[in-house]
């Protein structure tokens, strides 16, 4: 059974107590209309579940989720992800500032721009590793702090003279790796990353998320891997080993 | 490049007593006793943590000062020439461990308690009931209640509250800065006392789980184990944005302390450094807090209150009230004594206000904008004992925090080395032979026996000024007097001059 909400002028509480309430009697998938900025939905859903939003859902969608599947048919906004252990999100838009922030698993697949500080503290364990695929171009402190987990950033339908992304990218980032799709000019650098070749195991990252990326958005493949990448990595998991006096 | 420190102390070995059995050799943690056909010490190497004297069958070990390591002069103190030889030989920030030891005035200390004296009889609390429970959480305007035939019910629905037997949690503390046992001596301790635990920023450790109904558990910038179920697994969580010893700084545990069980509990690679931001990059205003708040409480559906804590610094009054409004159903202050695992000495030793300060402000000015019933406040930085606790509830604190007395109840002779991982009584460190040797059930019990003797010494405090329970000298300011205190620090304090009556 699919539940649909009609989400017009309902308060976030009461949504998402609706929508918890429902899971709680097993209830597996819920289609959400008119949705208008109400925040915090899919947070802390342990469950596997669907979520279909239609419209745009308010800050920290995801927050803390685990396990369930959400598809936004517009743009989203801050704090997607946030803090998120497992799931699938599929964006058909943009989305704003501090996505993914200490995001631990599950993916993120975002079709437009997203704003500043993308993937900030995203850190993996094991067989927990967090990805962002994000579409469109990325604003400043794209990574910082990152300790683990994947991010790509492929630029798709920009100006010519827009940049990819801003500057301070991978600040203080000590794991994890991020592929951007072209040229990064050195300056727009933290001073915690390098630039690097892709080897075999990039390509075959790449190979297997960006096909999932094309699927869901309708890009084509080939033509997305016609133009090369470049790899940024930490330069030390241990950044500020050396900054102490015992 | 050789070192020119000289040794900060002389450790003196009493040969015509010592029996050569090398105990002190093996219980030195930091390579200060070596055995060549008899115990020597390597005075550099000692950091006065008292391991060795304290396990010394024969009492053949002093350890001294070392007095004239330096040439007396009154401006260019010890400490002051010994940071500047650290930093020319290796440009490095210092770090420290534990809290302020700087002189400053102990406000505490120039506080006096009132008591009854004929005209208001005193209570005897070994015979009557004295009450120390105390509940944390939301409490509401008003309470209205439905008359149905002379059967009365409370209507006003209540928010999560926390019940404590008595006005006293442990304090913060990570397991990272201190070891497992350390944290199960705490976890016991606050179960069998009826009080929290907290669990600091490097998330719940499983074998902990159990204890949930009296654990709070972190939220810190790092988001370290921070996970729905670790969230659920609490009597309350905690937005951690200050702490005392670092008000404004990140965290930082080396690589080094990053082993197998804190790489499974903070969800991270064994061996990398786990780094906190200074702020949480989700929070840049008092919105983005309640943003936070409102999150934890979507993902605890409403059942446990959320605190949030801050240090105390300048602003901390117009800070606390923001956090109500925002949400906060409990605020922790820590002031500028409290402690740390590793800090910058120059921020620890500088930044903040005292936490006597910092309470009375925010008690006043929650009560002045008619919040103060939003909220609970914790005191935390540095609360030595029961008088202590005593004086920050009649200054406004709903329960107290301890952090470094739980510490030294625990073993911690506060040598303040906790930064190096070397705590040779097993409690800031992550060496496994050094964590042997707390043993969870000895240090839970040693914390009891510390709240039991401070319960009963409020319980004498509250005889004595003739009221039965700790609510009612919960912002009783009228019952405090400052001694030694100028007029200003008296009038932030709230408080009356010792020689004034009513």
């Amino acid at each position: 059974m699919v539940m649909r909400i009609d989400c017009k002028g309902m308060y976030y509480r009461i949504l998402n107590k609706i929508i918890r309430d429902a899971i709680n009697e097993g209830e597996t998938e819920f289609i959400l209309d008119n949705v208008n900025g109400q925040r915090y939905i899919g947070n802390g859903i342990n469950n596997d579940v669907k979520i279909t939003i239609n419209g745009v859902p308010g800050n920290d969608l995801a927050m803390f989720m685990n396990g369930s599947y959400i598809t936004v048919n517009a743009n989203a906004q801050d704090g997607v992800s946030n803090t998120m252990n497992a799931g699938e999100i599929i964006i058909h838009g943009n989305a704003g500032d501090v996505v993914g922030y200490g995001m631990r698993g599950g993916k993120l697949y975002i079709k437009g721009d997203v704003g500043y500080r993308t993937g900030i503290h995203m850190k993996e364990y094991k067989k927990k590793v967090p990805l962002i695929i994000v579409g469109g171009t990325a604003g400043d402190f794209f990574g910082e702090y990152m300790a683990g987990g994947i991010m790509i950033l492929l630029g798709l339908d920009k100006n010519e003279d827009t940049p990819i992304v801003g500057d301070c990218i991978g600040t203080g980032m000590h794991g994890g790796v991020i592929y951007v799709r072209g040229e990064i000019e050195e300056h727009t650098l933290g001073k915690e990353v390098s630039v690097f070749n892709l080897d075999k195991k990039d390509e075959k990252i790449l190979n297997k998320y960006l096909k999932e990326y094309c699927d869901y958005f309708g890009f084509d493949f080939d033509e997305l891997m016609s133009k090369p990448f470049i790899k940024l990595l930490p330069i030390s998991s241990r950044p500020y080993g050396n900054l102490y006096a015992y | 490049m050789a070192s020119q420190l000289p040794p900060e102390f002389i450790v003196k070995i009493d040969y015509d007593h010592c029996r050569r059995c090398r105990r002190c050799v093996m219980n030195c943690s930091f390579g200060c006793m070596q055995f060549k056909d008899k115990v020597v010490p390597d005075h550099k190497k000692c950091v006065a943590c008292h391991r060795c004297v304290t396990f010394c069958p024969e009492s053949a070990i002093t350890i001294a000062k070392n007095e004239l390591a330096y040439k007396e002069n009154a401006n260019w103190l010890p400490e002051v020439r010994q940071n500047i030889l650290k930093q020319a030989e290796t440009g490095g920030i210092l770090l420290a461990g534990m809290g302020n030891p700087r002189p400053f005035q102990i406000l505490w200390d120039h506080m006096l308690i009132d008591a009854c004296q004929v005209t208001n009889p005193s209570i005897d609390p070994l015979r009557e009931p004295m009450e120390l429970r105390t509940y944390l959480g939301k409490k509401p305007n008003l309470l209205e209640f439905t008359d149905r035939n002379g059967e009365v019910d409370l209507a006003t629905t209540l928010q999560p509250q926390i019940k404590l037997d008595v006005p006293i949690v442990f304090a913060a503390m990570s397991y990272g800065a201190i070891s497992l046992n350390a944290h199960k001596a705490l976890a016991l301790a606050a179960k069998r006392s009826g009080t929290l635990m907290n669990t600091g920023e490097g998330g719940l450790h499983e074998d902990l789980y159990s204890y949930a109904g009296n654990i709070i558990v972190q939220v810190a910038s790092g988001r370290f184990g921070v996970h729905s179920e670790y969230l659920n697994t609490s009597a309350m969580v905690e937005i951690k944005i200050g702490q005392g010893a670092k008000p404004g700084i990140g965290g930082h545990l080396p690589g080094e302390k990053v082993g197998e069980e804190i790489s499974k509990t903070r969800m991270i690679p064994a061996g990398t450094d786990a780094l906190s931001p200074a702020p949480h990059h989700d929070i840049y205003s008092i919105e983005d807090l309640s943003q936070l708040i409102y999150a934890i409480k979507e993902a605890t559906d409403y059942t446990k209150p959320v605190g949030v804590k801050i240090s105390a610094v300048h602003n901390v009054a117009a800070i606390a009230s923001g956090i109500v409004r925002a949400g906060a159903d409990v605020v922790t202050i820590d002031g500028f004594r409290g402690g740390t695992g590793a800090t910058p000495m120059v921020i620890r030793d500088n930044v903040g206000i005292p936490i006597e300060l910092a309470l009375a402000a925010v008690d006043q000015r929650l009560r002045d904008e008619g919040i103060r019933n939003n909220a609970s406040i914790l005191c935390a930085g540095s609360i030595r004992n029961s008088a202590d606790v005593a004086k920050a509830i009649a200054l406004g604190a709903d329960a107290v925090v301890i952090g470094t007395a739980a510490l030294v109840a625990m073993g911690c002779r506060v040598c303040q080395n906790c930064y190096t991982g070397n705590c040779a009584w097993g409690i800031a460190t992550q060496k496994p032979e050094l964590v042997r040797r707390l043993d969870p059930q000895v240090g839970s019990e040693r914390l009891s026996n510390l709240l039991k003797a401070w319960g009963n010494e409020l319980r004498e405090i509250l005889g004595s000024l003739g009221v039965n329970s700790i609510e009612s000298l919960r912002g009783s300011r009228e019952r405090l007097r400052g001694i030694n205190l100028d007029e200003q620090t008296l009038k932030l304090l709230g408080i009356k001059p010792a020689g004034i009556g009513q």
